[in-house]
């Protein structure tokens, strides 16, 4: 089986995901339209967050499996090359995410960003001298140019990769790793300054210079468990046959090790500030410390522990039970960790958490898994004339 | 060293010791060791060497270095002699927590790391100093060694022998 065939029931399944997540956005724009005032303003909040964390979360799944691809070509790995339609189709919801996200950005910046609104930037002596970077023409600017960036370059490789399919050769692989190291560059500056704008730019007064590379990290693990997951749940469906524990193993060590590169960076960022103690900077673990206690320091425990000591031993890399159940949990609380950027920024101490919450996200994972389902029955599941295709199939290691 | 005699096959090829080595075992034939002066691929599998436990033992000793760690800083900074740092409270371990993760990874890490080398070292008896093990010289260089243990194993020395040289065994000799 090398196609992989989107069936009506798994069609079905995602529609219902999407059902469940409209109903909650219904539920949602009920709620602002029935209250008035402050409940109204929170009410209206609470929907745009949402939409920010679910947009954020899910299109940046899409673009750290592009980067995770761009890594692939650049260093001409051998060992993922049975997964690369994979990430490709993970990548492919970079279209129907960034339409999502400048809707979200158009039509909510005003209730999620407190530097959009024009009479504020007038009596705020910090953020006017922000207004050179932070304003709306210039942020249009730059959101649009991610995107668009992206998106040309996710539509590349797929070109690239489905004409080596054609041609074979190693000409298209040299030119792959050639358009990969050039995203990559741009990916390295465009995932920080993405994660200042549509994020640290609702704590408009507070910033970290740590910030991108932590947003940057949650991504990717999000990312990798998706793609993992998808990867295991297509195993047990049948195709991918030549996948073996050996390369669920390496999947396993990328979780692992960027689990503790995710610790790493949150820990690193905290603890400067937490050292330095100057209450502009302290202010923003207050509001978490605070109002979010339990949710912020269980996503912070779950993300680290279950990770690290669930994937350290080799067998339990090896073991699809082990890596899956561990990838289901942090992918979740992975949510929650992007919940807690947003959330405590735009909504203060008034958060809720409830139907809203976990229909959007539900609405949105069904959105996202068939777009990348869709794009993954478009093209053969595993590439062909790949120069490293042998090398993954005999992949072996102890 | 044990006073068993071994017989020892020299190869010029990892290939063609490897290929031999899979022919032998499936004519149950059972091999000691292998010299080599690189890592063979899947050699191990082969000859049926168990997986190492050293990451157990690595892990053991990074949670040694933790506990040291914890109780130095804690004896150090908290005890014996509080240091007000930055103004944070400075009579409390728990309150201090983040300032000594680093210091706490750090020496877990120094522990593991050490704790790794040196049980190798003890383990294959390659200390410093200590004389080299290896039957022939040239493992080290450019030759690739096998090692079977005449008495584990039903064919005589003889045929052992023979079979080395028919694998392509470029030297074949006792010790």
């Amino acid at each position: 089986m090398d196609q992989f065939e989107f069936t009506s029931s798994q069609k079905k399944f995602t529609f219902g995901l999407m059902g469940i997540g409209l109903l909650a956005l219904i539920w949602a724009v009920y709620s602002i339209m029935v209250s008035d005032g402050a409940d109204h303003h929170a009410a209206s909040a609470r929907l745009w967050s949402n939409l920010l964390i679910c947009g954020f979360f899910f299109i940046g799944i899409a673009v750290a499996a592009l980067f995770f691809l761009a890594v692939q070509h650049a260093a001409e790995a051998g060992w993922a090359t049975m997964f690369l339609r994979v990430f490709q189709a993970t990548s492919s919801y970079l279209y129907v995410g960034s339409g999502i996200l400048v809707l979200v950005l158009l039509f909510g910046g005003h209730d999620l960003y407190h530097w959009m609104h024009e009479d504020a930037v007038a009596h705020d002596d910090l953020l006017a001298h922000k207004s050179d970077y932070l304003n709306p023409t210039f942020f249009w600017i730059r959101t649009l140019m991610y995107l668009g960036v992206w998106i040309f370059f996710m539509r590349l490789f797929k070109k690239l990769s489905l004409e080596e399919d054609e041609i074979g050769g190693t000409e298209i692989h040299f030119r792959n790793q050639k358009y990969a190291a050039i995203f990559l560059v741009f990916f390295g500056y465009s995932s920080s300054t993405a994660s200042w704008d549509w994020i640290m730019s609702i704590d408009a007064h507070w910033f970290s210079t740590l910030f991108g590379w932590y947003v940057f990290s949650g991504m990717w693990i999000s990312s990798l468990v998706f793609m993992t997951l998808l990867i295991i749940w297509l195993k047990g469906k049948g195709y991918l046959p030549k996948v073996n524990e050996n390369h669920i193993h390496d999947m396993g060590k990328w979780i692992f090790g960027v689990s503790c590169l995710w610790t790493y960076l949150w820990f690193s960022q905290f603890m400067l500030i937490w050292y330095a103690n100057i209450p502009e900077e302290i202010i923003y673990f207050k509001a978490r410390f605070d109002d979010y206690r339990i949710l912020y320091f269980g996503m912070i425990i779950i993300n680290f522990v279950f990770p690290f000591f669930g994937l350290m031993d080799k067998d339990n890399k090896r073991s699809i039970g082990w890596v899956g159940t561990i990838g289901v949990i942090i992918f979740i609380t992975h949510w929650f960790d992007v919940y807690m950027l947003v959330t405590p920024g735009v909504m203060k101490d008034h958060w809720h958490f409830g139907g809203i919450e976990i229909g959007l996200f539900l609405g949105f994972l069904g959105l996202f898994l068939f777009v990348v389902l869709n794009a993954l029955s478009k093209s053969p599941l595993i590439v062909k004339n790949h120069p490293f295709l042998d090398e993954c199939i005999h992949l072996e290691q102890n | 060293m044990s006073e068993t005699k071994m017989i020892y096959g020299l190869y010029d090829d990892d290939g063609t010791l490897t290929k031999a080595a899979k022919n032998f075992v499936s004519n149950g034939l059972k091999i000691k060791d292998v010299y080599a002066p690189f890592p063979i691929h899947g050699i191990e599998k082969v000859i049926g060497i168990k997986w190492t436990q050293i990451s157990i033992a690595a892990f053991i000793y990074c949670m040694i270095g933790c506990t040291l760690a914890t109780i130095g800083m804690r004896y150090f900074m908290i005890v014996d002699w509080p240091m007000n740092i930055g103004g944070k409270p400075n009579f409390s371990y728990i309150q201090n927590f983040p300032s000594f993760v680093p210091i706490t990874f750090e020496f877990s890490v120094l522990c593991a790391a050490h704790g790794m080398v040196i049980t190798y070292l003890i383990r294959n008896w390659t200390l410093p100093f200590v004389k080299a093990r290896n039957p022939h010289p040239s493992t080290t260089d450019d030759h690739f060694c096998m090692e079977i243990n005449p008495v584990q194993n039903k064919a005589s020395e003889d045929e052992i022998k023979s079979m080395l040289k028919d694998s392509g065994a470029v030297e074949i000799f006792e010790k």
